[in-house]
């Protein structure tokens, strides 16, 4: 108790009388008006302007010296009135938002041109028709296409979650820098560069060995793009099972808990989320792989939702084959449409399921 | 149901890192014993070495010989598993199972290892766990509620309940109590006091004060030098450790006149 009043009256607890002043600092500084960003951005923009159409420069180099006045421009009015720190927060500030913009404009530009000229081919008919005629007149479709993707793309991941999930298991929880891990990271690590042609390439040859020469089915587009998948999905679930911290486990192995119900009760459970994320991720990568399946699973007119016998058209290569003809091309403008609209729903859908299956903190 | 545990000629290694050496004591059954001793000296290594916990981490063994009434735990035919059901661990920092319930937690030693059992008999488990480690008037309204949604001093004493909740013949707790503010901790001191009828409790503690408070023997740990492996100093019963060790080195550490 003594030692804690002592303490206590050490603090400082006069306010009447002030310590003793050091030469007190200006808290305040000279600034720019609060509408000077808008007033040099106007000014950029104006310049801009005047060079595209009075000049007559093409837009981007317009574009850009436009952005010069105003990447240039704030900075040194900032450093003629604000000083230095404010001149390059101003500055730093303005190539952030620059470099955010031009990553964007690409991206953007790509969403808006496939859905104004997709919007045009899609219809209710283009979604349930196959390409296949059973009357004159019948509407052109992709239904056949998209049973293709989501079977073919199906299949993959029917192949590949297993071998990935448990890969990694066998790597974060019992290889441990052993020999067979070091040579399974290694592999995975060549597996995710390789080329998606020779991904189809090889089961092209896979499947010509096996089941002899000319053969065309879904399931080599399976296996194709499951050799484009694993490695991602190893990846992705190594990743999630070395953030589970290992008091956990200790906890679980402390409670008398067998190592492999360990990996299934505590482990996993706590990673589903991220794991899950990182398998739909997964499959948005490959869904849209055109090269493997133009090889195996080839081009069919009409609807085959069996994976095991003849060609089946997937959304990507009907884009190609699409493309490859004057009359067609809205077609291929609405296909991908069709597919960039399944990859954002993936996308969507993994961030829910992310979201739904993170332990809950219950704060 | 609670144990006594005879260690003789105890060496724990890191792969080839000696880290522990030379350790001979007995654990009283129905008794608290205190390990004492500057940091790195392995009291966290020894006390993981006495459920089998210490060889989860890669590389590491053990020489020696640990005996829990009668039976060898590092015997050929022993499972570090089973032996982990009976003695029981609570850590450092909290560590209560982040998907599960405050329910689930308590439970987890059970379903975890897929025990059936009725529902009124786990309600039963779940109530008495939780009373025993004097939790339950905290959470018993919000049950289903995330464990991870407690306060640091709750959430320990929510692991001590998961501890208790399968009934081991003795718990071990590592520095239980380093993590929490002064409340929680006499909470926790309270606990060991009641525990100890029915259980054995070994527990490494930073805090002198609470080896007095709480333990019938202790035990003092040090290192003979930097990079010399760490040893037990001294082993008596807490009263004696406290008012008249046999070594000067006991005497100069307790008094904090240390090194
Ligand atoms: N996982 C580990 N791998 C290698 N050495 C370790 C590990 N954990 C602890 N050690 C070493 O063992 C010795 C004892 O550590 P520890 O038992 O944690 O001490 P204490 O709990 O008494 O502070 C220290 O020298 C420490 O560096
Ligand atoms: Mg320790």
């Amino acid at each position: 108790m003594t030692d804690l009043s002592k303490a206590m009256s050490n603090t400082p607890e006069t306010p009447g009388t002030p310590p003793p002043s050091r030469t007190s600092v200006p808290l305040t500084a000279a600034s720019l008006p609060s509408v000077a960003q808008l007033i040099v951005g106007v000014i950029g923009l104006a310049v801009g302007i005047f060079c595209w159409l009075i000049l007559g420069w093409p837009l981007i180099g317009s574009a850009v010296v436009g952005g010069l006045v105003y990447l240039v421009g704030l900075p040194a009015w900032s450093l003629a009135v604000e000083g230095k720190r404010a001149a390059t927060d101003r500055m730093m500030t303005g190539l952030i938002w620059t470099t955010f913009v031009v990553a964007m404009v690409p991206l953007v530009s790509l969403v808006y041109t496939v859905i104004d000229k997709g919007r045009r081919a899609i219809s209710g008919d283009f979604l349930t028709y196959s390409l296949f005629k059973t009357a004159l007149g019948q509407p052109d479709g992709i239904y056949h296409a998209i049973m293709g993707t989501l079977i073919i793309t199906l299949g993959a991941a029917v192949i590949s979650i297993p071998i990935g999930v448990l890969a990694a298991i066998h790597l974060v929880e019992y290889g441990k820098g052993n020999r067979l891990s070091r040579v399974v990271t290694f592999l995975v690590d060549v597996m995710t560069g390789i080329p998606s042609i020779v991904a189809g390439l090889f089961a092209f040859a896979l499947f010509t060995l096996l089941f002899g020469p000319g053969f065309q089915g879904g399931i080599g587009g399976s296996v194709a793009l499951s050799l484009l998948m694993i490695p991602i999905v190893v990846r992705a679930t190594e990743e999630m099972l070395r953030l589970v911290p290992d008091d956990l486990r200790e906890a679980s192995y402390a409670l008398g808990t067998p190592k492999w119900r360990t990996i299934m009760r505590v482990v996993l459970p706590t990673t589903i989320g991220g794991i899950i994320t990182g398998i739909t991720l997964a499959v948005a990568r490959v869904i849209g792989e055109t090269a493997p399946l133009l090889l195996i699973a080839g081009l069919a007119d009409k609807t085959n939702t069996n994976p095991f016998s003849g060609a089946m058209s997937t959304l990507p290569v009907q884009i190609y084959s699409f493309n490859s003809q004057q009359d067609t091309i809205p077609l291929a403008w609405g296909a991908a449409l069709v597919l960039i609209v399944l990859v954002l729903v993936l996308n969507l859908a993994a961030r829910i399921i992310g979201k739904f299956f993170a332990p809950k903190t219950g704060h | 149901m609670a144990k006594s545990i005879d260690v003789s000629d105890l060496n724990i290694y890191y792969g080839d890192f000696l880290a522990v050496q030379g350790v001979n004591m007995t654990i009283k059954a129905r008794a608290v014993t205190a390990f004492i001793g500057p940091s790195g000296c392995g009291k966290s290594t020894f006390l993981r070495s006495l459920n089998r916990m210490h060889e989860v981490i890669p590389g590491a063994r053990v020489e020696g010989k640990v005996v829990v009434d009668g039976q060898s735990l590092y015997g050929p035919s022993v499972d570090p598993v089973a032996v982990r059901r009976q003695i029981g661990m609570v850590f450092q920092r909290p560590n209560p199972f982040p998907t599960m319930s405050i329910y689930d937690n308590v439970l987890a030693g059970n379903k975890l290892n897929a025990k059936r059992m009725k529902r009124a008999e786990a309600d039963a488990i779940v109530e008495k766990s939780l009373r025993s480690a004097n939790l339950w008037n905290e959470v018993k309204d919000r049950l289903g509620k995330p464990g991870m949604g407690l306060s640091g001093g709750q959430q320990q004493r929510l692991c001590i309940a998961r501890a208790i909740a399968v009934e081991p013949q003795v718990l071990l707790m590592d520095e239980p109590c380093s993590a929490l503010d002064p409340i929680s901790t006499s909470a926790i001191e309270d606990l060991i006091h009641e525990l100890k009828t029915d259980y054995t409790i070994v527990i490494v503690t930073h805090n002198m004060q609470q080896a007095a408070r709480v333990s019938d023997e202790t035990g003092f740990f040090n290192l003979k030098a930097t990079g010399e492996p760490g040893h037990l100093v001294e082993f008596n019963p807490t009263k004696k450790m406290f008012s008249n060790p046999d070594e000067p080195s006991t005497e100069a550490y307790i008094s904090g006149r240390f090194g």
